[in-house]
């Protein structure tokens, strides 16, 4: 975690807890962003990511605890008061206002004279790859230009802090995938502080310098987009961030860092962790289960079990497999490699599936 | 071919109804008074054909003063209803939810279950001299003798903006309704003032509800008649009292009905003018409405 | 589209559904009247003897004039109008049709006053009203807060600035002619010389104007005025003075030193009347001095039922000595019927008296 109250950050929060009532939507929450980093927010809905952003924009007030951008503490100023911008969820155009009176509407505002907000505007737009598109009503514009727009009248204002509000939800799969990267480069480009709330791992994954993950107002976990996702520090991390095999079992031996846990059919699968109690959870991911024919091609890994095809789940690069092994309750999904022997298997076919015991994490139940 | 005739006359009979009721009820009366309005007297039970009934309307002051001062005041009474049902609408609209919203449209639904003449008979019974607003304003001090509100312009103006509340605030409302919380939000974000939010997104996305309530109350208090009649003073004349006095105390009908005719093509003629000076459309508004 | 003969069919059997509508309920007599002039229980009495029920609709006027010429005198089947506005309406509009006084009993009403209204309602040598119910418009006076109201001018008085009232009608204008020398009778049939004089009465009710609290409309309005003390002196009709009277007796109905003027309700048949012979028993039935007695006393006007003045209470006739010393009395100015053309001219007067600010 970052030094909470490190002056060269360009936003802080410090102890931030929001109630309604008796609830907590978020509970003592600390962090920092630095400047120029693409920073998510990461949970499911609910989990008091938006009450997060909603605060740091100035819409809410936090119950206690301070925020601070640049080290100013923001308690008490108004959010157009703020240096921080906002692209809403559903972007909040302003329909009644053509694209270059969108974009130049916060420099007006300032009180920059208008033909001069409206060239800078044009300038702007020209930078996000919408040159010409001033005069055009919002309304007709596709979604990525909305999108581009929408990020467009943040950015001319050159704010310290970007907040993004899920803005790619409304997008389809396709165009969602495109904005991702685009998003990421006009980050880079402009240079600014981007802070991303979003429920989809996938987009927390790809664009992210830091991820935190929150759930229940609290943050589980905050760290680069590899760490979250080879050395989750809770349960809800490993669950969350990527797909994975969840093993529910009891410990029955621990050496070094090595345990052994004993699912509830009896056997007995060995992986890395500290658990102090007995009862404990464990997480494979599907793309470190190797898979063979015959069991002797596994007999380096302490895992070893075999199984039945019970689906195949086809998606090109992504294609898995799901497999009926015994001793376990559900089945264990593994990735398929289109490339390797296996490429062709059909279901009902018997197969054999193995793991590294650092390749499985163990916690606490 | 079968097919497309028989729906249309399906069609046709399903809007004959409707055709019938608007031909009978507004087309056709309207074309009467119409053609009422072109007869002059010439003898006891002898009528010709003139402008004459027109010309009277521009030529006697009299007239087209009582016309102009008629819209002036509707104007008024349209700005003051706008005025003050814009933050009765932003507040049914935006703030209250559920029940209190309910209630609140209740509220302003309320005096309209006792007719016109009953809620202005109300309004002269707080105003008159011996009324309770006389004898409140005595008994907290302010006055050292009767006052007398009632019978001058202030009481009818008020009698009106009253009797129009409600036709501004619903258009209002409902336009105020589908403006998004996120836009609003935005326009403060991106660092405007309430003022600036006010003026440059709420009031422009409210534009059809104001447009559409401005009508509704312009045209209701142009043709109003009991209120002006009971709460104006001597001095106040309505248009609509000069085409009552035409037509019931003079028997002028055909008078009347150029009256009436005037009223309608000059009433709508501003409305007109309103909206080409907002650059609303007719469309739009309607939809609104 | 309807064809012509189905719409023909339609409009037959719409008229025959109106008919039948109307043909199944009891025989009806359609009354146009003015308030009080139909006490239930004379309604009760005549439905009781003759079996007709009698359907009231109250008005004025003008809106009885107004009504009638709406349906070229179609809707009622008897009108209460006043003696000088049935000549002229029926010469412009024809909407009375001619009285067949061999179904009247003429000896029921005071001669006088039936061969002056037969005279006054004459048109093209036919007769058009009879008399009803008579009475005068005056001063109604709080005596006490204005003691010195004596005449119509003395409304324009601006001690009284505020609190004086009169109806902006013609009877206003007929008034103040005569308190201020003019006789606007005398000029009725000269247009020219009649405009000219009620140009000079409109000026000077315009400077009236000033005092005057408002112009009543309705007569509770006016009396509620004179009851809170918001009005201290009106020109009215003498019937709301002598309530007011009864109720206070600071409140006077004056008889002005210029002349009240003399009014006679009438009986008149509307051209299109259904049921005629039902409105003459109503007119046979209240000239009996019993009944005008009764409606009399709801009024609180005077009838020209001949003997009904002797039963009549005392109180009345108390107030009416009193407002009416023998010289006021003849110094009554009835109003001869309007001609055509005259309600024209006050009209625009009028206009302007209550536009002009």
């Amino acid at each position: 975690m970052a030094d909470s109250t490190h002056p060269a950050n360009d936003l802080d929060i410090v102890g931030v807890t929001k109630r309604f009532g008796g609830h907590a939507a978020v509970d003592d929450v600390t962090f920092g962003v630095a400047p120029g980093e693409f920073f998510s927010i990461l949970g499911p809905s609910g989990c008091g990511k938006t009450t997060l952003m909603r605060m740091i924009a100035g819409f809410e007030h936090p119950t206690s605890g301070d925020i601070r951008i640049r080290g100013q503490s923001m308690i008490g100023v108004p959010a157009n008061r703020r240096p921080v911008n906002m692209v809403f969820q559903s972007l909040a155009l302003f329909p009644m206002m053509s694209v270059g009176e969108n974009v130049a509407y916060g420099l007006v505002c300032r009180g920059m004279p208008r033909e001069d907000a409206q060239a800078r505007a044009e300038r702007m737009l020209e930078r996000v790859g919408l040159k010409g598109f001033g005069g055009r009503r919002v309304t007709a514009l596709s979604g990525g230009q909305r999108q581009r727009v929408a990020i467009a009248r943040c950015l001319v204002l050159e704010p310290t802090l970007v907040l993004l509000d899920e803005p790619l939800g409304a997008l389809d799969l396709k165009l969602r995938e495109h904005m991702k990267i685009e998003l990421k480069q006009l980050q880079s480009t402009f240079n600014t502080t981007f802070v991303y709330i979003t429920h989809d791992q996938s987009e927390a994954l790809v664009m992210s310098d830091r991820i935190a993950v929150m759930n229940q107002g609290q943050f589980e976990q905050v760290g680069s987009p590899r760490e979250l996702y080879h050395s989750p520090a809770t349960p809800f991390v490993a669950s969350f961030v990527g797909e994975t095999n969840r093993l529910q079992g009891e410990i029955v031996s621990s050496s070094d860092g090595t345990v052994a846990l004993q699912l509830p059919s009896g056997t007995v699968t060995r992986g890395t962790g500290r658990a102090p109690q007995k009862a404990a959870v464990a997480f494979v991911r599907p793309e470190s289960i190797a898979l063979a024919p015959s069991q002797p091609a596994l007999r380096d890994l302490p895992n070893r079990f075999e199984g039945r095809v019970s689906a195949v789940l086809f998606d090109g690069a992504n294609s898995s497999l799901l497999i009926d092994t015994l001793g376990f309750d559900q089945p264990v999904r593994a990735v398929l490699p289109q490339a390797g022997p296996l490429a062709g298997i059909e279901v009902g076919a018997p197969i054999h599936v193995g793991w590294a015991a650092d390749a499985m994490k163990v916690f606490s139940a | 071919m079968m097919t497309r005739q028989a729906s249309r006359l399906t069609l046709f009979l399903l809007l004959a109804p409707a055709i019938l009721w608007l031909g009978l009820l507004i087309v056709l009366p309207h074309v009467e008074i119409l053609v009422l309005s072109f007869s002059e007297r010439v003898a006891p039970r002898v009528y010709a054909f003139g402008l004459g009934n027109y010309l009277e309307f521009f030529t006697e002051p009299l007239y087209w003063r009582t016309f102009a001062r008629t819209a002036f005041m509707s104007i008024l009474v349209t700005a003051l209803t706008l005025v003050l049902a814009f933050p009765i609408a932003l507040y049914i609209a935006r703030v209250a939810q559920g029940r209190v919203k309910a209630i609140l449209l209740l509220l302003c639904l309320l005096p309209f279950w006792v007719s016109e003449l009953v809620r202005t008979l109300g309004w002269m019974m707080l105003l008159r001299e011996t009324g309770v607003v006389s004898y409140a304003l005595r008994a907290v001090g302010l006055a050292d003798q009767p006052v007398e509100l009632l019978y001058n312009d202030g009481a009818v103006i008020l009698g009106l903006v009253y009797g129009g509340l409600l036709f501004m605030i619903v258009p209002l409302a409902n336009a105020l309704e589908s403006l998004e919380p996120a836009v609003v939000e935005a326009g403060f974000d991106l660092g405007g003032s309430r003022w600036t939010v006010l003026r440059r997104i709420v009031i422009p996305h409210a534009m059809p509800g104001i447009v559409a309530g401005s009508i509704i109350v312009f045209m209701l208090t142009v043709g109003n008649f009991a209120t002006p009649v009971l709460l104006g003073g001597k001095n106040g004349l309505w248009f609509t009292e000069q085409i009552y006095a035409q037509f019931i105390t003079r028997f002028n009908w055909p008078q009347g009905a150029a009256f009436g005719m005037l009223l309608l093509l000059l009433s709508s003629a501003i409305v007109w003018l309103g909206l080409r000076l907002t650059g609303q459309s007719l469309g739009s508004t309607l939809k609104q409405a | 589209m309807l064809t012509k003969r189905a719409s023909l069919k339609l409009a037959t059997a719409l008229a025959a559904l109106m008919v039948v509508g109307s043909a199944q309920a009891a025989e009806k007599l359609r009354l146009l009247t003015w308030a009080d002039y139909v006490p239930k229980d004379v309604m009760d009495q005549f439905t009781k003897e003759t079996g007709i029920e009698v359907e009231v609709t109250l008005s004025n006027n003008e809106e009885m004039i107004s009504k009638l010429r709406a349906t070229q005198g179609a809707g009622f089947d008897l009108v209460q109008p006043s003696q000088d506005r049935i000549a002229g309406p029926q010469a412009e509009f024809g909407i009375y049709k001619p009285l067949d006084l061999s179904k009247l009993k003429s000896d029921q009403f005071i001669a006088s006053m039936l061969e002056a209204t037969k005279k006054n309602t004459t048109v093209e040598g036919k007769v058009y009203g009879v008399p009803h119910i008579w009475g005068t418009d005056g001063l109604i006076v709080n005596t006490k807060a204005a003691p010195k109201v004596a005449d119509y001018n003395d409304l324009c008085d601006q001690a009284l600035a505020g609190k004086t009232s009169f109806r902006a009608k013609r009877p206003a204008l007929i008034a103040f002619a005569f308190a201020n020398g003019m006789d606007p009778f005398a000029s009725y049939n000269d247009p020219k010389a009649y405009t000219a004089m009620m140009e000079k009465v409109g000026a000077k009710l315009a400077e009236c104007k000033k005092s005057v609290k408002f112009f009543w409309d309705g007569k509770d309005q006016l009396l509620n005025a004179l009851r809170s003390g918001e009005v201290v002196a009106a020109m009215a009709w003498d019937t709301g003075g002598w309530k007011l009277n009864s109720e206070n007796s600071d409140i006077k109905f004056i008889a002005p030193k210029s002349g009240a003027l003399g009014w006679v309700d009438t009986f008149a048949i509307p051209a299109k009347g259904r049921n005629d012979d039902a409105a003459y028993k109503w007119i046979n039935f209240n000239m009996k001095p019993e009944v005008a007695a009764k409606v009399a006393a709801s009024a609180g006007n005077f009838t020209a039922s001949n003997g009904a003045d002797k039963l009549m209470q005392g109180k009345l006739k108390d107030q009416f000595a009193e407002s009416f010393p023998k010289a006021a009395i003849d110094n009554i100015k009835w109003y001869p019927a309007v001609p055509a053309g005259i309600e024209e001219i006050e009209g625009k007067i009028l206009d302007r008296l209550k536009a002009g600010s």
